[in-house]
């Protein structure tokens, strides 16, 4: 067999996997911290006032990067859900727990920035808009992917219970993009798209890219950590554990 | 450079509540998610330590 063809299933196996995880976290955290510090230099020094928003406006630079993450970070757990589901493989349903945790904190990060963005420009906390709605119910599905998952005593038994939630509720994703074009909202449209040249000035659309780097690499990061607790957790009873370095007295 | 002084950046032309509001419970939130996953992995190799060692401890009595 050629060397240059990875054989990715190796790292299918919590055993490879866990080392390779050790070794990784801290680069995406470093790339974090340092997008983090770039972004919001950006944010809050380079990027103008806004003409019709004054300063308030500046809370895109974490509700947008924020919003993106949850609704991608979702997509990333219904796709290991489904490679679990096929394949089987148990570490799949380790990612999908690692994620969900972070998933739910940036769909909530999300509904508070918009309220108190919401608040200064519409005078309303909360509204019950199409895109408001679908993003609070991508919160209450990490919620009940979490909750479902930990009621299951069965590891490998919440993982397929918690799968299926994640395949079927990845559904409301395309719901919350597109909720701004189906029904008539308050809600502005998307600011950033494939098709169009973006609606702002460049360095706005520059600090919200770059924290939206730092949101991705941060998330990286913490999940890396967590699944490799999860591992532990999950397969305390086998040598290969019994025999890591840090294991010993 | 936006801002004369160092309270008119804490001000923010009068959004200052909403604009810390945000950033200031995202930077809290992600910190202690962070430590709570610090936490969590430092808690099951503690524990698994342990066990590991007991079980050592019992192999030696035996």
């Amino acid at each position: 067999m050629s060397q240059r063809f990875v054989n990715w299933f190796k790292f299918a196996s919590p055993a490879s996997f866990y080392p390779l995880a050790g070794k990784a976290w801290p680069w995406f955290a470093a790339l974090a911290a340092a997008f983090c510090a770039a972004g919001l230099w950006l944010s809050f020094f380079v990027a103008p006032t806004d003409f019709q928003q004054g300063e308030g406006y500046r809370i895109i630079f974490i509700h947008v990067p924020a919003s993106w993450m949850s609704m991608f970070i979702y997509c990333v757990m219904a796709f290991w859900a489904a490679i679990g589901i096929t394949f089987n493989t148990r570490l799949s349903g380790m990612m999908s727990s690692a994620l969900a945790p972070t998933g739910a904190l940036f769909a909530f990060i999300s509904l508070w920035t918009g309220a108190l963005w919401g608040k200064p420009m519409w005078g309303a906390w909360w509204v019950w808009d199409a895109r408001l709605t679908s993003e609070l119910i991508l919160f209450f599905l990490y919620v009940g992917y979490i909750a479902l998952t930990a009621a299951i005593d069965d590891p490998r038994r919440a993982d397929k219970a918690g799968a299926i939630v994640a395949l079927v509720g990845v559904v409301n994703v395309p719901i919350i993009y597109f909720s701004v074009k189906w029904w008539n909202t308050l809600h502005q449209g998307a600011s950033v798209s494939l098709t169009k040249a973006p609606s702002m000035a460049t360095t706005m659309l520059w600090g919200m890219l770059i924290m939206a780097l730092a949101f991705w690499m941060y998330s990286i990061a913490v999940a890396l950590y967590r699944v490799r607790a999860i591992i532990l957790e999950r397969e305390r009873h086998t040598t290969w554990v019994a025999e890591l370095p840090e294991m010993q007295q | 450079m936006n801002w004369g002084s160092t309270s008119e950046f804490f001000a923010m032309g009068g959004y200052g509540l909403y604009v810390w509001g945000s950033f200031g419970v995202t930077a809290a939130a992600l910190l202690i998610e962070t430590l709570l996953v610090r936490k969590r992995f430092s808690d099951t190799r503690r524990t698994l330590r342990r066990e590991l060692a007991a079980d050592r401890d019992s192999q030696d009595q035996s």
